[in-house]
């Protein structure tokens, strides 16, 4: 295990000579998409034509197939199979492990006649073309057996139950803090269940060679992806390559793999022909997981002048009856802000429903709703400026574990966001701007999000052209990794970006653990780093042990790198000219990165302050942005550009959490009534209206060895929560119901009367 | 059916299921998977392309209603080595995170501008029968069909803007 003590010394990157690490250049597989030239998962050419898979889905919540009849499918035209429980080919059973040091066990698909939610793939055809293929899939006839099924989670909160293996935190004596606290707020936040909405959906094209199988899928871990079929189809890991070098979004859905990759693959090998499946929108809405609801119940009890003295955060969530998912809504509240008497905790509902699982800021993105908002109504009732009061209870170590943050620009984060938004001029007063039909009110809230770092490795290549290929089982989720990892690999090794090359997503590579939790780029970031350390190593003793070599005999501490030259001061030569040279294949390392144990000494975040500004239509009840400001502070940030794009992309998510985006399940059928995008609003191009984001300087040297952070999942942290606030300043109405439709605003307004 | 298709300035003929959709023959027939398929139901305009010089969803059109059509494709506005000043401007503005969405949205984009340089009015314009202003509101109203899940919004904005130039 490393130290953080190992990373304080400078290095390359943080020294950032060239000036290639923080700016922001263009995306390294930019080119390919803005010509439609990136190759996702169901476009990758096959060795030969592929047939065509379709997947039919249940359409009871829970219960039992009682028959199936798949005649007039496979009598259908250019149909080459279809498999149901019934005939598929064996695999494992669910949760078996056969190969050492599998991340995931088997997931067989079509495993058995148990329906468990609505959606669930209960056949699979092949055809000669995906019209055949839909055609036949719907010529399927499945009879049901329904069981009674718990559908509806507002109504069965009395359901819920601690989750296997947690307990409550509690710190000193919440209930008498609390009932003695001369300002209360005891108010209960819901935010609903989301989808991710990937814009694609999961797809996978298979085919086999001998007993090996090559798979392109869209999934956001590529060893994941790769155990768990390898363990579903019960062969070593090794006979299993898969690939996902681009992905069409992943937002934490496609952490997992689903059955496209299965029955892909095990229809693949049936015919002796590749195969290609994917979800339809509709599947990718009933059978991928969602954020699950939470209903959240936020007691706060202050002095007058502000300061916290009791806290308490407490979730309800739902995952599937089979599952264990939760969602840790009340975690980040650990975290937030100082208290003495101190209570959070989760509990779960167990439900028909499709899984639940994680969903881009698992945790604070659904709970920051609540206490966000919370801390805006105690404003109100102590008569503080919200920013004012959230400073008042700023802690000065964690004010859970009592230990020191690494680094904590929260004020700086609030204050500079209020100037650059002009915070001064909101009116404390709700609904008191008029704009025509239109009131018009600012709020905000803060953003905390952990920072993780997990075990990774990477190889790097360098070639006689001199030209530096770094390889990575890692996967860009359209975060960004492919154009930091050349950064990093650029600026460590001092070469240009034109002479880096960056190879991801590949099973056969070095292992990262994927994209999620916004770890994604520190993780991967620093074992390429390290990879490159390796490479200079290497490089530097090549040249001082080679005759031929201007730096021969020197001393390898005093070998630097730049300009394409490694060098001894004034002796120095082309990486092209010694590698061609004196290693004439190339040089090829490896480089690993894991977590330091001293890295738990510290309470480690990204932080943000969230400004919003909303119009409220008083006719229609309707809420339009007007503007939108983030200041975020997430350690060294790589890429101008790209690190921009990532939290206002999360910002953007905020703003759909707080007016538009939710599911619904139809306590019939146990389906979700949105299953489209007609149905199922995410913000679009007419919704964002003036929004920015900076970053403040920082650099987080108990980190990693760069000093850098996710931010990935940060700009939607708190976002809502801004929006909700707005949203009361601007008209008075004080909804807690997430999102805030037309229906309930107007409800809102007509109540006060206005 | 026989249809024939005049595809990026190429005339292509094909013989197609009447059921695949104009999606489905430019992805899965003639290669060219620069066109996405994000909903395949109008919804999300990931599969945006150019008939006769108009945007269409090219998932909710059957491929053999476009016999004796011209379409321009991704493919058609513009490869790595030549570059459409929109995807240049895409490219600058980082107006995409996945790509998925972003065939697409430039498409759409292109096919926009001229929808608007020829004065067709929009739910945001001012006037119904005068010259089109294109305001940022007037470029956001009319990009709407095409959803970004990633939500590069701003950024689309920008660069849309860099190439129409600013509004006079
Ligand atoms: S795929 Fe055509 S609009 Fe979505
Ligand atoms: S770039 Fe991912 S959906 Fe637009």
């Amino acid at each position: 295990m490393s130290s953080v003590k190992d990373w304080a010394a400078p290095n390359p990157v943080t020294e950032n000579r060239s000036g290639i690490i923080g700016k922001g250049v263009e995306r390294y597989e930019g080119k390919l998409k803005v010509t439609g030239t990136a190759a996702y998962a169901y476009e990758v050419e096959p060795p030969s034509a592929p047939a065509y898979g379709y997947l039919l889905a249940a359409t009871i919540a829970k219960g039992r197939i009682t028959a199936i009849d798949i005649s007039a499918a496979e009598a259908s035209p250019g149909v080459k199979l279809v498999w149901t429980h019934l005939n598929v080919p064996k695999q494992a059973r669910r949760g078996e492990r056969i190969n050492p040091r599998s991340q995931r066990p088997a997931n067989p698909a079509l495993a058995g006649d148990r329906v468990e939610f609505f959606g669930q793939p209960v056949a699979f055809v092949a055809a000669d073309t995906w019209e055949n293929a839909r055609a036949a899939a719907n010529l399927i006839r499945v009879s049901y057996a329904a069981e009674p099924a718990v559908l509806d989670f507002r109504a069965s909160l009395d359901l819920a139950e601690m989750p296997d293996g947690e307990e409550d935190v509690l710190i000193g004596d919440f209930e008498g803090a609390y009932a003695r606290a001369p300002a209360q707020i005891d108010e209960t936040y819901f935010s609903p269940l989301q989808n991710h909405v990937q814009m694609e959906p999961c797809a996978t094209t298979a085919w086999w060679e001998g007993d090996k199988v090559t798979v392109h899928t869209s999934i956001q871990m590529v060893k994941g992806g790769q155990h768990a079929l390898a363990e579903t189809l019960a062969i070593p890991s090794e006979k299993v390559h898969l690939l996902t070098r681009y992905i069409g979004g992943g937002f934490g859905g496609k952490g997992q793999a689903y059955d496209d990759l299965t029955l892909a693959a095990l229809g693949a090998r049936a015919l002796g022909q590749p195969v290609k499946l994917t979800y339809t929108r509709q599947q990718m809405f009933q059978a991928t997981i969602h954020r699950p609801a939470v209903s959240m119940r936020v007691r706060l009890g202050a002095e007058p002048d502000g300061r916290l003295n009791a806290f308490a955060v407490e979730a309800v969530t739902h995952c599937a009856r089979s599952a264990s998912f939760v969602e840790h809504a009340a975690n980040f509240s650990r975290n937030l802000y100082a208290a003495p008497n101190r209570l959070t905790g989760h509990r779960l509902v167990k439900m028909d429903i499709p899984h639940a699982g994680p969903m881009r800021a698992p945790g604070e993105a659904s709970g920051m709703l609540s206490l966000e908002c919370a801390m805006d109504e105690l404003a109100e009732k102590l008569g503080i400026d919200p920013i004012e009061l959230r400073l008042r209870n700023e802690p000065d170590v964690d004010p859970e574990t009592g230990k020191p943050f690494s680094i904590r620009q929260l004020t700086e984060c609030l204050n500079t966001g209020a100037q650059r938004f002009g915070w001064s001029r909101r009116n404390p007063k709700p609904g008191q701007v008029r704009d025509g039909r239109w009131l018009v009110g600012m709020g905000m809230a803060a953003a905390i999000r952990g920072n993780f770092l997990l075990p990774a490795k990477a190889g790097v290549r360098i070639d006689g052209t001199g030209v530096i290929t770094l390889r990575q089982g890692m996967t860009d989720i359209g975060t960004g990794t492919y154009t930091i990892l050349a950064q990093i690999t650029a600026e460590t090794m001092g070469v240009t970006m034109d002479e880096v090359k960056v190879e991801l997503g590949d099973s056969e590579f070095p292992p990262a653990p994927g994209s999620g939790g916004q770890f994604g780029a520190a993780t991967a970031g620093s074992a390429a780093f390290e990879a490159n350390m390796n490479l200079r190593r290497a490089l530097a003793e090549l040249a001082i042990g080679d005759p031929n070599s201007p730096l021969y005999g020197g001393d390898p501490t005093y070998v630097t790198f730049g300009n394409g030259n490694i060098a001894i001061e004034n002796r120095s030569e082309s990486l092209a000219t010694l590698v061609s040279r004196a290693a004439p294949d190339g040089v090829y390392v490896e480089g690993a990165i894991s977590p330091a144990a001293d890295a738990r000494d510290y309470s480690q975040h990204t932080y943000g302050g969230h400004f919003a500004e909303v119009g409220v239509d008083t006719v229609t009840g309707e809420v339009r942005m007007r503007r939108m400001f983030g200041v975020f502070a997430a350690g060294r940030i790589l890429n101008a550009k790209t690190a921009k794009s990532q939290v206002t992309g999360g910002m953007i998510w905020g703003v759909g959490t707080a007016l538009t985006e939710g599911n619904v399940v139809d306590n019939r059928y146990g389906s979700f009534i949105n299953q489209d995008m007609a149905g199922y609003l995410v913000p679009s191009h007419a919704d964002i209206v003036d929004l920015d984001a900076i970053f403040l300087e920082e650099a987080d040297d108990k980190a990693n060895p760069m000093g850098i952070k996710g931010v990935g999942e940060l700009g939607i942290c708190g976002a809502g929560a801004a929006v909700a606030n707005a949203i009361y300043n601007a008209c008075g109405v004080r909804l807690r119901d997430f999102p805030m439709t037309p229906d309930k605003v107007l409800e809102g307004l007509m109540a006060k009367g206005l | 059916m026989k249809t024939t298709i005049t595809v990026n300035g190429q005339a292509r003929s094909l013989d197609l299921d009447t059921r695949t959709s104009l999606l489905d023959a430019l992805r899965e027939h003639l290669n060219l998977k620069g066109s996405k398929k994000g909903c395949d139901h109008g919804q999300c305009g990931a599969c945006t392309v150019l008939v006769n010089g108009v945007r269409i969803n090219s998932c909710l059109s059957l491929a053999v209603m476009h016999d004796g059509d011209e379409v321009t494709t991704i493919e058609g506005i513009g490869g790595e080595e030549n570059l459409h000043p929109m995807q240049q401007a895409f490219l600058e503005q980082d107006a995409f995170q996945c790509g998925y969405c972003t065939p697409g949205q430039i498409c759409s984009a292109v096919g926009m501008l001229k929808e608007a340089a020829e004065n067709w009015p929009s739910q945001a314009s001012e006037d119904l029968t005068g010259a089109i202003a294109l305001t940022d509101a007037e470029i956001r109203e009319r990009m709407s069909g095409n959803i970004c899940r990633c939500s590069a919004y701003p950024q689309i904005i920008a660069a849309i803007r860099d190439v129409a130039g600013e509004v006079a």
